[in-house]
């Protein structure tokens, strides 16, 4: 390949203010992971909510979250990011809508709409990780938990998922994972995280190349520094003499 | 008074009926081994008593409370009952002293002291003090067992009931739960146990109750049981001979 790759291009002033290059790199990345982080913790708080649901004797709620996955899990995120971008906004009562739509600085608007958005497509997915979790355990835990006198919120509590969630630390990770790399579809509603700061960086400097390795390279490290702060988590949590953990 | 009075219980799943007609009950300090084969719905029974599995006709009380009542409060009901599994069921997550501690602590209201001093009264009494900060993982097989019997005493039940306690257990590890569970029995304590171990009935039933296909088909004393072979039904003698030959 015949190209001059010309790193220092990172370096140069943009023309706004004092900023260069690499400053709008920072802004993404730090957009990025206000985007999915919070998106995640909502995800997490949601997803077991309704995976403890799944696994209720109770028909109605078992129900109400197996619909809640299905519609989720089979709609592709940029459609349901459109839903909540496009759609909803529209559907709202008079006051927020104008609130939603003038008053907030348009960043902030598009910044809710991702975040419901990943929120909720990721919930979905946790639903089922917390669910077979559930699952995977022996039926006479719950049978030991009910026989001492908890009652049914103190199973979950005390018995139930302190269990399930520490087997399904790894599918975790990689949903963990996925929310960051999902992030990206914000730049399609304009807000300015990594990948939207990259193609803006590409088309103001013609330096495409060393814009996307840039992007490529913190994206791993970002997501690789995930994953080593999950595996700590999991090292943390780890029981002896269950699954795995040393005797 | 009978602390476990079992009247005309049947159970369905779906077509097929676990149990029928079971009417059978345990005094006050009174020790009744459940025994017959596989599937004869002995466990079922015994998992009725605390409401574990439901049923559909029939009533139980247990020290006077009616368990099939939609209205009685189970959660209380149960915590007053003890109950051993087949397999442990420890909560592994959490330490022997954790273990022992939690449901004193969540159910009964006790203090971390007063739970604490419980839980390693009866932990010592199952020889396991040494253990106390161990996990779950981290014991044999009967080891696990006596701490679950352990966790079920440190609730301060009226009655205790054993699941085939020593089923899953190593060879060499079944005596020293069967020790435990005598030693209880000496004690005074209700006890409603599943269990092939005719020794142990031997030594301490005061009843025997054999079981087959849902039914109770022999409820007598222990002497009658083992002492009055010709007396017993078909069924009963044929399960005996096959586990009484070796």
């Amino acid at each position: 390949m015949n190209y001059n790759w010309d790193w220092n291009v990172f370096f140069k002033s943009t023309g706004i203010g004092s900023e260069i290059y690499l400053d709008w790199f920072i802004s993404g990345l730090g957009w990025t992971i206000a985007v999915a982080l919070v998106a995640w913790i909502v995800a997490l708080i949601i997803g077991s909510i309704l995976g403890v649901m799944r696994t209720l004797p109770n028909k109605a709620a078992a129900s109400f979250a197996a619909g809640y996955v299905e519609l989720f899990r089979n709609v592709p995120l940029l459609v349901q990011l459109f839903v909540w971008y496009f759609l909803v906004p529209d559907y709202l009562p008079e006051q927020t809508q104008i609130w939603f739509k003038q008053e907030l600085a348009p960043t902030t608007s598009a910044y809710i709409s991702v975040v419901v958005c990943l929120a909720l497509f990721t919930a979905a997915r946790v639903c089922e990780q917390v669910r077979t979790g559930i699952q995977a355990l022996p039926k006479g835990q719950s049978a030991a938990a009910l026989a001492v006198g908890f009652n049914q919120a103190q199973m979950y509590r005390h018995v139930l998922l302190p269990q399930a969630f520490r087997i399904i630390i790894p599918p975790l990770t990689s949903e963990f994972l996925n929310i960051f790399k999902n992030s990206s579809v914000a730049s399609l509603i304009g807000l300015m995280e990594l990948l939207a700061q990259t193609k803006q960086t590409a088309e103001f400097t013609a330096n495409m190349f060393e814009a996307f390795t840039l992007a490529t390279i913190i994206y791993f490290v970002l997501n690789m520094s995930l994953m080593g702060l999950m595996s700590w988590v999991e090292r943390k949590v780890r029981v002896p003499g269950m699954m795995g953990g040393a005797k | 008074m009978s602390m476990i009075s079992i009247k005309n219980v049947s159970k369905w799943y779906g077509e097929f009926q676990v149990l029928t007609d079971c009417t059978t009950k345990v005094s006050k300090g009174e020790v009744v081994v459940v025994c017959g084969p596989s599937g004869s719905g002995k466990s079922t029974l015994i998992k009725t008593v605390n409401a574990l599995e439901p049923f559909q006709k029939g009533e139980i009380f247990v020290d006077g409370i009616s368990v099939g009542d939609a209205k009685t409060d189970l959660p209380k009901l149960r915590a007053r009952i003890g109950m051993v599994f087949q397999n442990f069921e420890l909560f592994p997550h959490l330490s022997i002293t954790e273990n022992l501690t939690i449901a004193q602590q969540r159910v009964l209201g006790r203090s971390l002291d007063e739970a604490m001093q419980k839980g390693m009264h009866y932990l010592d009494r199952v020889g396991l003090k040494a253990h106390a900060g161990k996990f779950p993982g981290q014991l044999s097989g009967g080891q696990q067992q006596r701490v679950a019997i352990a966790r079920a005493l440190a609730m301060d039940p009226i009655a205790m009931l054993f699941d085939e306690p020593t089923s899953a257990l190593d060879p060499e590890m079944v005596n020293e739960v069967l020790d435990v569970m005598v030693e209880l029995a000496q004690e005074g304590m209700t006890m409603m146990c599943v269990t092939h171990e005719m020794g142990f009935a031997r030594k301490v039933a005061n009843r025997v109750i054999f079981m087959d296909r849902g039914h109770i088909v022999e409820d007598c004393s222990k002497d009658e049981f083992f002492g009055n072979p010709d007396a017993r039904s078909e069924r009963a003698k044929q399960f005996l001979s096959k586990i009484l030959q070796h």
